[in-house]
Order: C-alpha cells, then sequence, then structure tokens
C-alpha cells in the first residue's frame, strides 16, 4: 500500500522538509520487528549460543529482541535452538500453538534443521520444518552469535516486507491459514505422523536421462 | 484563580484510567479490522509449558511438613540464643549456664514428645491422613 499510495519522491522531499509520511503498514511493522519477543527456550548447545547473542558481548537488545519470554502467550519468536528429539518434538509443536499469532520460527543450527550430525539416530527429529513452518534458517554447528543476529536481521527485512491488505497479505492475517499445528504422537518407531503434509515440502530429485 | 486543588485528581484519574484503556481499545480495533482470531483448543489451553497437564489441579495436599518445620524453627531460635551466650560464655556466672541449661532441657524435651507422637515419621501408614496421594482420587 505503500508503494502504491505514496510516491517515493514526494515523500523524500516531504522528509527534507521536516514532514514524515508514513503509513499504517510502515508503522506496525517498524513497531513489530524491533521489538520481537523471543520464547525462551533452549535445546542443545545452540542454546548456549544463543544465551551468548543475548548477552552483553554480541548483546540482541540492540535489535529490540532482548526480551526472552519464558511464556509462550507473550513471544513472537520461537528459536529452536539445538537438537530436536523425537521425545520433544510434540512439545515443541505444542509451545509453538500456544505462541499469538503474528509468530514466527528461526530454526538455529545444522540439528534443528535436518538433525545435523545426529540425523542418523532413531531418536532425532530430522528437521524442525516437518511440523511447523519455518522462516529463517541458520546453517552452523553450532552458528556463530554473529548468524543468529544474521537470521535476526533477515526476520526483521521478513517483518517489514510483510503487508497488512491485499492477496498477498500476510498469512497470519489470512483467516484461513491454521494457527495451531497438529502435534505428532508417540508411536512404535516413529512420531506419527512423521511429518506434516502441509508445511514439509522437501525437495524433490530430479533424476536425469 | 487557583484551580481546584481536587482538579489534578481527576486529571490523575482520568491518565490512570486512559492509559490501560488506550491500548487495549487500540488492540481491539487492530483485532476487528486486521487480526483473524485464530482460537483453537491448544492455543486457549491453561497449562502454557508444552507439557499436556494430567488430572485435577484441586488436589488434597498433605500438610506434613509443617511439623518438620516447626521443629526446625525451635532450634532455629534456639541458635540464636545460643550463639551470644557461647561468645560471651566464659565472663558469665554460673546462674547463667543453669539458666541455658534449662532453656535447652526444655526444648529437647519438646523435641523427645515430638517424636514419641510420630512427627518424625515421613508419611507414616499409621498417621490419620494417609500417604500423599499425586491423583486425588
Amino acid at each position: 500500500m505503500a508503494e502504491g499510495q505514496i510516491d517515493e519522491q514526494l515523500r523524500s522531499e516531504l522528509q527534507r522538509q521536516g514532514v514524515w509520511v508514513t503509513s499504517m503498514q510502515e508503522l506496525y511493522n517498524w513497531g513489530r520487528k524491533n521489538s520481537i519477543w523471543p520464547l525462551q527456550f533452549g535445546l542443545a548447545c545452540c542454546a548456549i549460543e544463543m544465551i551468548a547473542t543475548a548477552a552483553s558481548r554480541y548483546d540482541i537488545a540492540r535489535f529490540g529482541g532482548e526480551v526472552f519470554r519464558p511464556s509462550p502467550r507473550q513471544a513472537d519468536l520461537m528459536i529452536v535452538a539445538g537438537t530436536v528429539t523425537k521425545k520433544m518434538a510434540p512439545q515443541i509443536v505444542r509451545l509453538y500453538n500456544q505462541m499469538p499469532d503474528p509468530k514466527y520460527v528461526i530454526s538455529m543450527g545444522a540439528c534443528a534443521i535436518s538433525g545435523g550430525p545426529f540425523k542418523q539416530g532413531y531418536n532425532v527429529l530430522k528437521g524442525i520444518d516437518r511440523y511447523i513452518p519455518v522462516d529463517v534458517y541458520i546453517p552452523g554447528c553450532p552458528p556463530r552469535p554473529e548468524a543468529l543476529l544474521h537470521a535476526f536481521m533477515e526476520l526483521q527485512r521478513k517483518i517489514d516486507s510483510q503487508k497488512l491488505s491485499g492477496a498477498n497479505k500476510a498469512e497470519f492475517l489470512k483467516p484461513e491459514q491454521p494457527s495451531e499445528f497438529p502435534v505428532p504422537e508417540f508411536a512404535e518407531h516413529d512420531l506419527n505422523p512423521p511429518a506434516n503434509p502441509n508445511t514439509y515440502h522437501p525437495p524433490a530429485l530430479e533424476r536425469q536421462g | 484563580m487557583t484551580p481546584n486543588p481536587y482538579l489534578f485528581i481527576v486529571i490523575f484519574a482520568g491518565v490512570a484510567l486512559a492509559f490501560p484503556l488506550l491500548p487495549l481499545a487500540l488492540a481491539w480495533l487492530w483485532r476487528r479490522f486486521f487480526q483473524p482470531p485464530k482460537p483453537g483448543a491448544q492455543k486457549n489451553a491453561i497449562y502454557e509449558c508444552g507439557v499436556e497437564s494430567i488430572g485435577e489441579a484441586q488436589i488434597q495436599f498433605r500438610s506434613q511438613y509443617y511439623l518438620y518445620a516447626i521443629i526446625f524453627l525451635i532450634f532455629d531460635v534456639e541458635a540464636v540464643f545460643l550463639v551470644p551466650f557461647a561468645v560471651a560464655f566464659t565472663g558469665l556466672p554460673i546462674g547463667a549456664f543453669i539458666a541455658i541449661l534449662i532453656f535447652m532441657l526444655l526444648l529437647v524435651e519438646g523435641l523427645v514428645w515430638a517424636w514419641g507422637k510420630g512427627c518424625l515419621n515421613w508419611a507414616s501408614p499409621s498417621s490419620p491422613q494417609g500417604v500423599f496421594d499425586r491423583t486425588g482420587t
């Protein structure tokens, strides 16, 4: 809407004259992206890097994300920091379900993306994106705090670009988009279901010849 | 002309009301026009720590620990009296020594009495309330 309604040239001209023009969408996204409250929740060694990011040296407070909330009701962002075991996966999905919209997920580290070095393990979930939608992936084992900050900035960019209205408005504003995702159950050999087909879209193998 | 001194209280009350109500009204308007409500069974669940709650929250809780707490408190207070006594021990007459001995004997008597009543047995089968019951059934 900002692109459609306000002429950029006029806007910068006004700004030079000391008049600041904005839109509801920009104001809303500006407020949201600068106060992302993460869920206080770590799973493995990546959580140590997450703690370092929150502490004074790397200081995620510079980006407005220092308020780690111990309750999912008050959190905007879930940083899945570490190996997700199959025992833990239902709890993570349930915590995600209990977060209010709009909510975002950062999949931090190789384990949260794909199972990482423990991918062959019988008890390790091969990526949290099998059950919940992930916004930003951070590779690394574990990723440096700078990488988490970079992911945080990427998420801020994503929030900033979300539309409030129109056909391609943000997913959480669409009434048909679910806010809760099915929680997997413990089955004999694996979690049931092993992945949520609505959120999990693995890259298809393309064989030649 | 000086304003009514109570005017400031009225202003203060107005600001105090508007301060919480304005954000709530804005949030309500936002929900009304932009954000579709998406309630759900888990989202609205009372317990919020990722695990599902088991059983009832309103259970009979066995209040046994308070006996230990009371007995501990007696000897805690005794220590408070004993430490200054011990510090000044060499300069005290024999009467003070006898007095503190009687004081300790009284407390020890209380302990013996509690012991004899079975207060130091944790969840003994003979105790009237029975063992601590998790499910409340």
